[in-house]
């Protein structure tokens, strides 16, 4: 630790006052490694984590791989699926027990999430939706009768939506014309306008909708809502034909003079903007598992091939050329698993995982989108149809560097924290 | 009643095994383990016998060594009441055989006294098939394998047989049932019960303290893979086939 000191006074200042702090600790850590067990790798999960990894991968297998290409083709969710998530408690990992919950922690709906993905995409952001953003928001900032109603319905049978995006406000989202003006005795409030892209709308029973309480602050007046999709006036429009994610379901809202009671108010009213942007954070690290589980999904369904198939009388696994392309991606893969999971302990352990969350959001989707695509290069033509699940892959994780904040709006993230680091 | 179930910690189903290089074993080095199948349906009809009130307590059994405490948490999610782990190195594969498993279940059952116990038909690693019958002929209690139905009330056990089922009575308990694969479809341990399984107990006993003789009346010698099914003929007629079957063949 000395030496290291040393060249960084000598050769960067800057860097040597971030170190002095790192030097008095580094002499701390030392004693304390000397008496410390063996640390876990990142990939080293809990006996309840590997534990929920092969009751998911089963379930999904039997339940879930036998319908991925008819609910793609038909753009719907089978009931009977929906349900078995449900009763299974794979949509209330975090929720405590007394609530119906699993009473799992955060890396554990991670990997809930991602095994789903590896098998339908589509389910996987249904579950990681429910998860990492309504149950938790609700969970951190809902008061004590908002939690008691709708945490148990969440664990056991309500689907939910988060709605933010507009037809004008996407990456801006503080610019959303969506207003919810309190009564004059402030006893509820009435919501007009409408929101846009709303992933799993049709399924969902209640809506966590953000909508300004006081337009005349800016967004310093966006109030979050938890809102039974059964209110009148709500309006759930038609699905999007979209490219891949066919079977979630993705619709406009409609809100015509919504009667919201006060009681609907997720903590507290003006805070929305900051409870959105709190709730993305993680729900990124949700959305790295999605994007993880779609990359070994391709991977995997891919792999056997290669070994099958055979050309100029040897396998095409064989092909150097291959090799090497198959030994990039898999390291790619590795490095996004390692990163997502990693970014879930920090968060579990109370650390600043923000930087980390943009990160490991962004490069999982752009690694799975390079493996979905490789993987129909390596199927050959086949690879080009429907026989093959590789293309379902590719077209559904493309949006991955788009929804939960776009790749762009991820480096802008990440680089404006560098900057303050640098400052 | 009391049932206890046997739970053994096997390579998963769907993994293509290899055989080690000493061509003594199969290779079991980072190898997906999982419960044997037919465990998991002995488990499964437990569990059910305790949600019909037919029983009051489901304990869990493993032999093998340290992880095969993660096999029996899996009971336990799925609904086993506490576990017991009878601690061995010895490969459970192939050098802990049916004898030495039936005598340490025995020794376990002396000091549980379940009135039922089930164990799986077979393990999907040894597929001997044979600790079933051996438990039961150590515990001089009366046997019905390859159980496809069994009716606590009429004491009946529908078997499955090569050329059908047939039903057997069985006059008491304590019995030792084996389950086959139509006995039921055993359930996924839900995510909440995984949870409540970390606070159910596990017993841990050794297996060389329970005073059997644990070694093995077989000696393996090799293990070698199945040849490689070679590709089949076309044939143009029935008479070519039935040719081909009489003098080719040999099998008519």
């Amino acid at each position: 630790a000395a030496t290291i000191v040393i060249m960084l006074a000598r050769y960067a200042p800057r860097a040597f006052r971030a170190a002095a702090t790192v030097r008095r600790s580094l002499s701390a850590l030392a004693e304390e490694e000397a008496f410390a067990p063996l640390r876990p790798a990142v990939t080293m999960f809990s006996e309840e984590e590997v534990a929920v990894r092969d009751m998911v991968s089963s379930w999904c297998k039997a339940e879930l791989q036998p319908h991925v290409r008819e609910m793609d083709r038909e753009g719907e969710m089978k009931p009977e699926i929906l349900q078995s998530l449900f009763a299974n408690g794979l949509m209330g990992m975090e929720i405590p027990e007394e609530y119906g919950g699993s009473g799992m922690n955060f890396t554990s709906a991670c990997i809930a999430v991602e095994e789903v993905a590896a098998v339908d995409p589509s389910f996987a952001i249904l579950v990681d939706i429910q998860n990492t953003l309504t149950n938790n928001a609700i969970r951190f900032w809902g008061s004590q009768e908002l939690q008691d109603k709708w945490l148990p319905r969440l664990a056991t049978d309500t689907a939910s939506s988060f709605c933010l995006s507009e037809a004008g406000s996407g990456t801006d989202a503080f610019a959303m014309k969506t207003t919810a003006i309190p009564s004059a005795d402030g006893s509820y409030y009435t919501m007009n306008g409408s929101k846009l892209w709303i992933s799993n709308s049709k399924e969902a029973g209640v809506f966590l909708i953000f909508a300004n309480a006081a337009p005349e602050k800016g967004y310093k007046g966006i109030t979050a809502f938890v809102v039974d999709a059964n209110t009148p006036g709500i309006t759930v429009g038609p699905k999007e034909r979209k490219m891949g994610l066919k079977a979630s379901s993705t619709c406009p809202l409609t809100f015509e003079d919504v009667k919201i009671d006060a009681s609907c108010v997720l903590g507290e009213v003006g805070m929305g903007y900051k409870y959105a942007i709190e709730i993305l954070n993680e729900g990124r690290i949700g959305i790295a598992a999605q994007q993880l589980g779609i990359a070994k999904g391709a991977f995997n369904a891919t792999m056997p091939y290669l070994r099958e198939r055979k050309q100029f009388g040897q396998a095409i696994g064989d092909f150097q050329g291959m090799q090497h392309q198959v030994a990039q991606l898999a390291t790619e893969i590795h490095a996004v698993e390692t990163m997502t999971y990693n970014a879930a302990r920090m968060k579990e352990n109370g650390l600043p995982f923000v930087k980390e969350a943009s990160m490991c959001k962004l490069y999982s989707s752009q690694v799975a989108e390079r493996v979905a695509s490789k993987c129909i290069e390596w199927y050959g033509g086949v690879g080009f149809t429907e026989d093959i699940i590789a293309e379902k892959f590719y077209r559904d994780c493309k949006v991955g560097s788009i929804y939960e904040g776009t790749s762009n709006i991820q480096l802008q993230t990440i680089a404006k924290i560098i900057a303050n680091e640098w400052e | 009643m009391r049932v206890l179930v046997g739970v053994k910690r096997v390579v998963d189903y769907a993994v293509k095994v290899r055989v080690a290089a000493d061509k003594k074993a199969v290779d079991l080095s980072n190898v997906k383990m999982s419960m044997n199948p037919f465990c998991e349906i002995a488990v499964e009809e437990a569990v059910r016998l305790k949600e019909s009130k037919a029983a009051t307590e489901v304990v869990a059994v493993s032999i093998g060594p340290k992880q095969a405490q993660e096999t029996i948490r899996t009971a336990l999610a799925m609904g086993a009441d506490r576990g017991i782990h009878v601690q061995t190195d010895l490969r459970t594969d192939q050098e802990l055989d049916s004898k030495a498993v039936a005598s340490i279940l025995s020794k376990i059952c002396a000091d549980e006294s379940p009135d039922c116990v089930i164990l799986g038909k077979q393990s999907i690693d040894g597929d001997f098939g044979c600790t079933g019958s051996m438990l039961a002929s150590l515990m001089s209690v009366p046997q019905c394998t390859f159980a496809a139905n069994i009716d606590f009330e009429k004491k009946t056990v529908e078997r499955e047989t090569d050329a059908g089922t047939e039903v057997v009575a069985f006059p008491s308990l304590p019995a030792v049932f084996t389950a086959d694969l139509r006995l039921n479809e055993p359930r996924y341990a839900t995510l909440p019960n995984i949870m409540k399984a970390k606070k159910k107990k596990i017993a841990t006993l050794s297996a060389s303290d329970l005073g059997v003789d644990l070694s093995s009346g077989n000696e393996v010698l090799e293990v070698f893979e199945p040849p490689d099914r070679e590709a089949g003929v076309f044939v143009e007629t029935v008479d070519e086939l039935v040719g081909k079957l009489k003098d080719e063949a040999g099998v008519i």
